[in-house]
């Protein structure tokens, strides 16, 4: 990695090993009469991938959505990275944004731009600072990361649904975020795309040293990426432990999933 | 027994309080649908009074996004000029050809590129060609906005600390609000070529006479007014497709329903904005 990036990251954010880097109290979320979250509790570590499980509608999205401040929280408290988000205006949430990569379920290209412009497009507004040469030999430097050097002046629209995906996490990844939100990563792809990009969501934790939270039904992506495990239920975390202990767990509920 | 006869003595004050009860309900039913569609529709009005009010903050902003503002122009103007033209050029020919036997009744045959000019500068060239573009630039908007929300890009570019406002729709309705009046211009053009083409089905009108005719017949008051009211026709028409897209639902049927309701609303905005305008230059005249 280049030392400018480094200066950037570490100098957005720097936290200890043993510090929480997101802080969930007493999330509740309801959309009209439909109560989603419940008063969910949660922390993410420094450097730690915590997969969330759990079934359809069981507000793993919404959960994320609120992180970034996509969704306004009916009640309890989200803290990012030492910022409260119920705190920050406009322009403190948005610099929180900087340091947070989302990767949507569909990833959410720009059908409207080349691959280059999609990845031009955060740079050119987190990291102000940098010249049109450092820009170019970043989204070079981030579609070799991912595996797509030679699709530089496609259009989203000439993608297949794995590249699109890998397209989308370098557009993530670009700005150097500390926290990166997967949403579904691996949803709508065959196995062994999904576990390409199960792969590649290791690859940038320990290349950009990044903090993750995974929404995801995928067994298989849980067990590659998660360092821990969150299990979704009513609106709550039913239970949390890694992989080994969630898959030997008696509980029935539980093992329904991991059977 | 005595429940019997008491509904048999009833029976007709009976049958009456249940029509009454009957026909309240109806009435109730209908009093409720009433207010939820007007309270449907003031919620409307408000969303969009907050979403111009939003566009407008958004455009008075530091970074303008001068970019896409450009691109939107090409592709609002320049990719609208084919369909602009051509329906400029049959309207300067189809008008000329209709009123060609009712000014002949007159013996006024000579006054046709006068009337043709005046009614296409006036009215007839701002009123289609915004109708045109209501049809094709306010659904542009509506579905690329729509299929934007519908798979999550405005809400990628929010997380990507980016004012979608800004670079969405502020781009878009000040390219709708500087191309309108020049498609307008240009239609008008074509419009004069038409009728020229119009007179000489029967008649030999030379090029410059014909122009010139055309010119002496209009005035930088009929052409102001005109120029002004393009202006408000392409911001309503930028506003309203935007707004459609911006606020469509998460279905991709949504997004056909965005498109259908920005060109129903922006065509209809346009003959109200028009209507309003020619008040204003009425009394101002």
């Amino acid at each position: 990695m280049k030392e400018s990036e480094n200066i950037n990251t570490a100098s957005a954010y720097t936290v200890n090993d043993n510090q929480a880097i997101v802080e969930i109290k007493n999330l509740c979320k309801s959309f009209g009469s439909q109560e989603v979250l419940k008063g969910l509790n949660i922390e993410v570590m420094k450097g730690e991938n915590l997969v969330v499980l759990g079934k359809s509608g069981t507000g793993k999205s919404v959960l994320i959505k609120c992180i970034v401040g996509l969704l306004e929280p009916d009640a309890g408290s989200i803290i990012v990275m030492d910022s409260d988000l119920k705190n920050l205006d406009h322009k403190g949430l948005n610099n929180l944004r900087k340091k947070i990569g989302f990767l949507f379920q569909g990833g959410a290209l720009y059908d409207s731009m080349t691959v280059k412009q999609n990845l031009e497009f955060p740079l050119k507004r987190v990291r102000k600072e940098l010249t049109s040469t450092e820009i170019m030999s970043k989204i070079e430097e981030v579609l070799e990361n991912v595996g797509l050097a030679d699709a530089l002046n496609k259009m989203p629209s000439q993608l297949s649904g794995g590249m699109r995906k890998r397209i989308a996490l370098a557009r993530t990844i670009v700005v150097d975020p500390v926290l990166m939100l997967y949403d579904e990563p691996t949803t709508g792809l065959d196995p062994v795309t999904s576990d390409e990009i199960s792969q590649l969501i290791n690859e940038v934790q320990k290349k950009y040293n990044t903090s993750s939270i995974i929404i995801t039904h995928d067994i298989s992506c849980a067990r590659t990426t998660g360092n821990s495990i969150a299990m979704l239920k009513d609106g709550e975390v039913y239970v949390k432990g890694n992989y080994d202990e969630l898959s030997n767990s008696s509980d029935p509920w539980v093992k329904t999933f991991f059977n | 027994m005595n429940q019997k006869r008491y509904e048999r003595v009833n029976k007709p004050v009976i049958a009456v309080r249940t029509f009454a009860n009957r026909h309240s309900l109806k009435i109730s039913e209908k009093t409720i649908e009433q207010k939820e569609k007007a309270s449907g529709f003031l919620s409307e009005v408000g969303d969009i009074s907050l979403f111009v009010s939003k566009t407008f903050r958004s455009t008075f902003s530091l970074d303008f996004e001068v970019n896409e503002f450009l691109r939107q122009c090409f592709e609002i103007g320049n990719k609208s000029l084919g369909l602009v033209g051509i329906t400029g050029a049959i309207m300067g020919l189809v008008l000329t050809i209709q009123s060609r036997p009712v000014l002949a009744d007159f013996g006024a045959e000579s006054m046709l590129p006068s009337m043709v000019a005046v009614s296409v500068i006036r009215e007839i060239g701002p009123v289609i060609t915004a109708l045109i573009c209501a049809g094709k630039i306010g659904s542009g908007m509506g579905a690329e906005l729509g299929s934007m929300k519908v798979t999550e890009q405005i809400d990628a570019m929010e997380v990507s600390a980016t004012n979608p406002m800004r670079f969405l729709v502020v781009t878009r309705v000040l390219a709708a609000v500087l191309m309108l009046p020049l498609l307008v211009i240009f239609a008008d053009t074509l419009a004069f070529f038409g009728s020229w083409i119009g007179v000489n089905i029967k008649g030999d009108v030379s090029l410059v006479l014909f122009f010139s005719r055309a010119f002496s017949a209009i005035s930088f008051s009929d052409f102001i007014p005109a120029t002004i009211k393009s202006f408000f026709f392409g911001a309503v028409i930028g506003v309203v497709g935007c707004y459609k897209g911006y606020t469509a639902g998460r279905g991709t049927e949504s997004v056909g329903l965005a498109a259908n309701s920005a060109v129903v609303l922006s065509s209809l905005m346009v003959i109200i904005v028009d209507m309003i305008a020619v008040q204003i230059t009425d009394i101002l005249q």
